[in-house]
């Protein structure tokens, strides 16, 4: 698998134009514009209730858009969505529920195999794969419950990689997982980003890493001209309150990161002085 | 409990009891994952009208039953799922609605109601060989679906969202759900009446489900457990002359309190054994 650079050529595989949507007639996201281009890896961060996951889920169809135009790639939602690997914020879980790892991961074949038909051996081929790739095949047999937070979130990964997915939604991928962990995870998802596009969303400023191509800030408003850093324009047309964030450090550690992929950029001399 | 079995009637009673136990077993897992204990609730005593409804036009009670359960099976599923709000409230007034109408059409039906009390406090011991016919079929009805449904049954149950977005007919599958408890219910109405029907739908699945690791096996083994429990009950009730559906029930509930004691203690063992 060669690694395919973003360019300005690259295929459309998200679109959204003049999007309004959210819930009971009250919008929660407003004129959203949006075109995410075939390997792209975007961070999206804003505040909770910024409308962060009523993106995803119009995205998704699970939410109709009131306004607007929504295509994945080129098709409409509904259609589209068979090609996107979706991993949902973990915040409601069921510790008791009687399910292993494997079972989980193998929902991610639920789009491949319709009504009555069964599970095939190609299927299972696919699970222990994503499993593999995550590294949870030992723990396959384990019930779901018994696993930690950052393990969960890996099979939460597996089974929207079971899904043979084009383009990868995240619902706040770190936000129940310590640093450590979160770090592993994202250089698994710098090493799917060679051959999917990855859609983030983040409440956590220090959420954007390295390995996040270019980010954007929403926040009912969506701030996203492809850049490759948080600007300060940015973060203060989103979150409305700049001089708490600079207090504290947050964005000190989203340009530190930064270091690693454009270390001859001034802001960064400027904050590691 | 050897001579007793010289009877036909408790060669039936014992009969009715494993077969109610299967489904109670699948059903109840999935009642008990989903968290519509109380939707089965409503379930259950909606029937209640139908019963009603066959006195009252001269049919037979489990028929209209079965038609009363399901229809109020798919009005409750509607409801829950139009509206995000008040389903509970809604839900609890279809249980009362259900109930009070089969109590005053019962009022209506001239002549002596023999066997009424056996619906709502459950009469395993008067189970016509009959009735065993209707319960197998319905055993093998529940046990093809879930089997044909399996892997969207799991889905729903587990993460709905995720079903959605991964086209399985959700909203379809949820109907089909409540519609199989209703077949359950009326079923086990036989054994310990509507009144303690979701005691036995949740107990043998909530015990199981504290030891099984995916859902068939809970289904297994909450089976299992149905099996155990009636026949025990029925056993007891038999040696003490007590009411078969109260001491059916008083021995699933002991044994879910045992349950909840012994967990603690059993999985420290498992742990330590799986190293």
């Amino acid at each position: 698998m060669h690694r395919r650079e973003t360019t300005e050529t690259a295929r459309e595989v998200i679109s959204v134009q003049h999007l309004w949507a959210g819930y009971e007639h009250e919008a929660v996201l407003e004129d959203i514009n949006l075109t995410v281009k075939e390997l792209d890896f975007i961070g999206l961060i804003g505040p909770n209730g910024g409308g962060k996951t009523t993106l995803l889920k119009v995205l998704l169809g699970l939410v109709p858009p009131m306004r607007g135009q929504v295509h994945i790639l080129g098709g409409s939602v509904n259609e589209g969505r068979r090609h996107i690997g979706y991993v949902p914020q973990s915040v409601e879980f069921d510790r008791d529920f009687p399910i292993t790892v494997w079972d989980v991961v193998r929902m991610g074949r639920l789009g491949k195999r319709g009504l009555l038909q069964r599970y095939t051996a190609e299927d299972n081929d696919v699970v222990a794969g994503v499993l593999r790739s995550v590294e949870m095949l030992d723990l396959r047999h384990h019930p779901i419950g018994a696993l930690s937070g950052g393990q969960r979130q890996r099979v939460y990964i597996a089974r929207a990689l079971a899904t043979e997915p084009e383009i990868l939604l995240l619902d706040e991928p770190m936000a129940s997982v310590d640093p450590l962990v979160s770090t592993s995870i994202y250089e698994l998802l710098g090493r799917l980003n060679d051959h999917v596009t990855i859609l983030m969303v983040s409440h956590d400023v220090s959420a954007v890493s390295a390995y996040v191509k270019t980010v954007g800030c929403l926040n009912r408003w969506l701030f996203y001209h492809g850049e490759r850093q948080l600007t300060s324009d940015m973060l203060e047309a989103a979150y409305q309150c700049p001089i708490d964030l600079i207090a504290h450090g947050v964005p000190h550690r989203v340009f530190q990161e930064h270091t690693v992929v454009r270390p001859g950029s001034p802001q960064v001399e400027e904050v590691r002085q | 409990m050897i001579e007793a079995l010289q009877f036909g009637f408790m060669r039936n009673a014992l009969l009715a009891g494993v077969l109610v136990s299967i489904a109670c077993g699948i059903i109840g897992t999935l009642v008990v994952i989903n968290r519509i204990v109380f939707v089965s609730g409503g379930i259950a005593h909606a029937a209640y009208g139908g019963i009603g409804l066959g006195y009252f036009f001269k049919f037979n009670p489990v028929l209209g039953a079965i038609v009363f359960s399901v229809a109020a099976a798919v009005g409750m599923g509607a409801v829950q799922r139009r509206t995000r709000q008040r389903a509970d409230t809604i839900i609890g007034v279809m249980w009362a609605i259900g109930m009070a109408l089969g109590i005053i059409l019962v009022d209506l039906t001239a002549g002596y109601k023999a066997d009424l009390m056996s619906y709502l406090f459950g009469s395993i011991l008067a189970v016509p060989s009959g009735d065993l016919l209707i319960m197998l079929a319905l055993d093998l009805i529940i046990i093809t679906l879930v089997a044909l449904f399996y892997k969207e049954l799991l889905a729903i149950s587990f993460d709905e969202t995720f079903a959605t977005v991964e086209n399985v007919p959700v909203d379809a599958i949820h109907m089909l759900l409540l519609c199989l408890i209703a077949l359950t219910v009326v079923m086990m109405m036989r054994v310990v009446g509507l009144i303690m029907v979701i005691a036995l739908l949740t107990m043998p699945a909530a015990i199981a489900g504290q030891f099984a690791r995916d859902m068939k096996r809970m289904m297994v083994l909450a089976s299992i457990l149905g099996v155990l429990f009636t026949t025990a009950g029925l056993w007891l009730s038999y040696s003490l002359n007590l009411t078969s559906g109260a001491t059916i029930i008083l021995v699933s509930g002991t044994a879910y309190l045992l349950s909840l004691v012994l967990k603690p203690l059993m999985s420290r063992v498992w742990s330590e054994s799986m190293g």
